[in-house]
């Protein structure tokens, strides 16, 4: 028995989901009182595999293999199905990310098991095994009960803490179990956007509406961003009118994302977008109208208009981390 | 081509959720319910290809009950040539995409189309659980399709960025926005639907490895503290000291 946990990695480093998932791996391998094996797809070095020790796995199996080290959803998922049925996974976690995305059904599908999308808590395991995740995009938790012999989690980012200790994880080089038709899409070109923190990983995000008028003015927004290290978003009429790509869009219909602090500008907290962000630890708010709904959900508000707030925001914030 | 899209009916999204008293239904007094938005795109993408190839058909398949026919109405309005219905109230996406593998396996498809996500479950996850039981290739998040012949070119989010993939048909795709813009049902469109065929199926009595045990609300916000146009510093501070966040 073992808990299976999938680290990915980008370009021969771990992502903090990456981590977070062998953190909250270990944690359920500890209520099971089994072992956390990670499991590594692709080129990397063993000293950078060995790292994930410190976030609780014993064990790293790597499969060094260069063609995994593009994504490709079948082969990723015949990989990972035959680790865990050779290591007796009951519990196999991964990243709620797109690569994950792509993965756990196929994985679920293979090993006859459950699948828990986008869980936020450590499951109860007492008597049954449920877990929470997010529904209704936020708007609602379902605690799900999976009923199989196998169970595959996969965890919404910035979710769980990472768990940090100082012990290194001996690390098992093996050869993958795919053949090359186990690509079955090819994978042409990968185009990562440089510079620019995801916004799905992001822990700090600034977001703007229809108040910012016009889409020359994000330099403002940028600006804030930029100072605090943080990830840029917008509302929907913001995307839908073109002043900003799509893949900034959060809410309902956009992305969904629990950031520890989410900064609305001239954004009024439409229904489909408060659902977006509900889930962030600490949102303020700031727009001219004191009746927005967005107040409603914020932690901190300021009423005033956009242009006059965040030049001074930036200001403040440039001064402060001057000052740490 | 011939064309499977996968709808789900889910409630509009201006819906305020609650739940039963015991907290294990989800309440639907009231509920408006609207084809899912991303199965939209997913419907539109599919005459669109066809158009582009100048043939073809558009078949849109449900797993769920009769009160959901008045969407697959609106889907057969929109263009597709029929529907099907598999009549099961299912209980986790496992089991959704297991009746629709199973409706699909022998009759031919070139492609199943459907949306990244549903905006109830949200579990995004009967695209790929479709593509395993078939064993045929999935692109997810797609934001851009073409097809030649028999190979397609896509676009698709990944983490950080975007990459393009080249799969041979048949395949399954989920689409994200961008891929298009739903197409609005207009008058003729309406008419013709009430004709179009609505083919309601038994379930193959595919297992549900999941179910949901209970629901809950998000816990109830403190209260706002408004801070002056001019405390922008305090802000800064609060964020830093009392918030902890930066």
């Amino acid at each position: 028995m073992s808990v299976l946990v999938f680290a990915e990695n980008n370009s021969g480093q771990f992502k903090k989901a990456a981590l977070e998932a062998v953190s909250y791996a270990a944690a359920i391998a500890s209520t099971m009182q089994t072992n956390t094996i990670a499991l590594v797809l692709g080129t990397m070095t063993d000293e950078v595999a060995s790292q994930l020790g410190k976030y609780g796995a014993e064990k790293v199996i790597k499969l060094n293999d260069a063609s995994l080290d593009v994504m490709e959803g079948h082969a990723y998922a015949k990989a990972i199905a035959a680790v865990a049925t050779a290591e007796g996974s009951k519990v196999i976690v991964l990243a709620n990310t797109y690569t994950g995305k792509a993965v756990a059904p196929r994985l679920a599908v293979k090993l006859s098991a459950g699948l828990a999308a986008g869980v936020v808590e450590l499951p109860k395991m007492e008597g049954g095994f449920e877990v929470k995740r997010t529904v209704f995009s936020n708007k609602g938790f379902a605690s799900l009960q999976l009923t199989s012999e196998v169970k595959v989690l996969s965890l919404t980012p910035n979710s769980y803490k990472l768990v940090e200790s100082g012990a290194i994880a001996t690390v098992e080089n093996r050869s993958a179990a795919i053949e090359a038709n186990d690509f079955k899409a090819k994978v042409l070109e990968v185009k990562k956007v440089t510079g620019k923190i995801p916004l799905t990983e992001a822990e700090l995000v600034v977001s703007a509406g229809r108040g910012m008028k016009a889409a020359e003015n994000w330099h403002l927004v940028e600006k804030l961003a930029g100072e605090l290290g943080a990830a840029t978003a917008c509302s929907k009429p913001v995307s839908d009118m073109h002043w900003r790509p799509h893949d900034e869009h959060v809410g309902q219909t956009g992305i969904t994302i629990k950031p520890n602090l989410y900064i609305a500008i001239g954004i009024s907290g439409a229904i489909q977008h408060l659902a977006g962000v509900s889930g962030s630890k600490v949102i303020v708010a700031i727009n001219t109208d004191k009746e927005a709904p967005f107040f409603k959900i914020a932690d901190y508000g300021i009423v005033g208009d956009a242009f006059e707030v965040l030049p001074r925001l930036s200001a403040a914030v440039a001064k402060f981390k001057a000052a740490n | 081509m011939k064309i499977l899209v996968c709808v789900s009916n889910v409630p509009d999204t201006t819906t305020k959720i609650s739940f039963s008293p015991d907290n294990t239904q989800f309440n639907t007094a009231g509920v408006q319910y609207i084809i899912n938005p991303y199965d939209e795109l997913a419907l539109t993408k599919a005459l669109e290809l066809n158009e582009a190839a100048g043939g073809g058909t558009v078949t849109a398949i449900h797993v769920g009950l009769a009160d959901a026919e008045p969407n697959l109405r609106k889907a057969l309005a929109v263009g597709a040539d029929d529907a099907v219905r598999i009549d099961m109230m299912p209980v986790d996406g496992f089991q959704v995409a297991a009746e629709i593998a199973a409706y699909a396996k022998d009759k031919g498809f070139d492609l199943i189309l459907c949306g990244r996500e549903s905006i109830d479950y949200n579990s995004g996850i009967v695209p790929g659980m479709l593509a395993e039981f078939l064993d045929w290739p999935e692109a997810n998040v797609i934001t851009s399709i073409g097809i030649s012949g028999n190979t397609a070119k896509i676009e698709r989010d990944i983490d950080g960025g975007r990459e393009s993939m080249e799969l041979q048909m048949p395949f399954v795709a989920s689409c994200q926005k961008e891929i298009t813009e739903p197409r609005i049902p207009n008058m003729r469109g309406i008419m013709m639907a009430r004709t179009k065929p609505l083919l309601v199926l038994a379930p193959q009595g595919s297992e549900a490895p999941a179910k949901v045990a209970s629901y809950a609300l998000p816990p109830a916000k403190a209260g706002c503290k408004f801070l002056d146009v001019n405390e922008v510093e305090k802000l800064v501070e609060l964020l830093h000291t009392e918030a902890k966040v930066i």
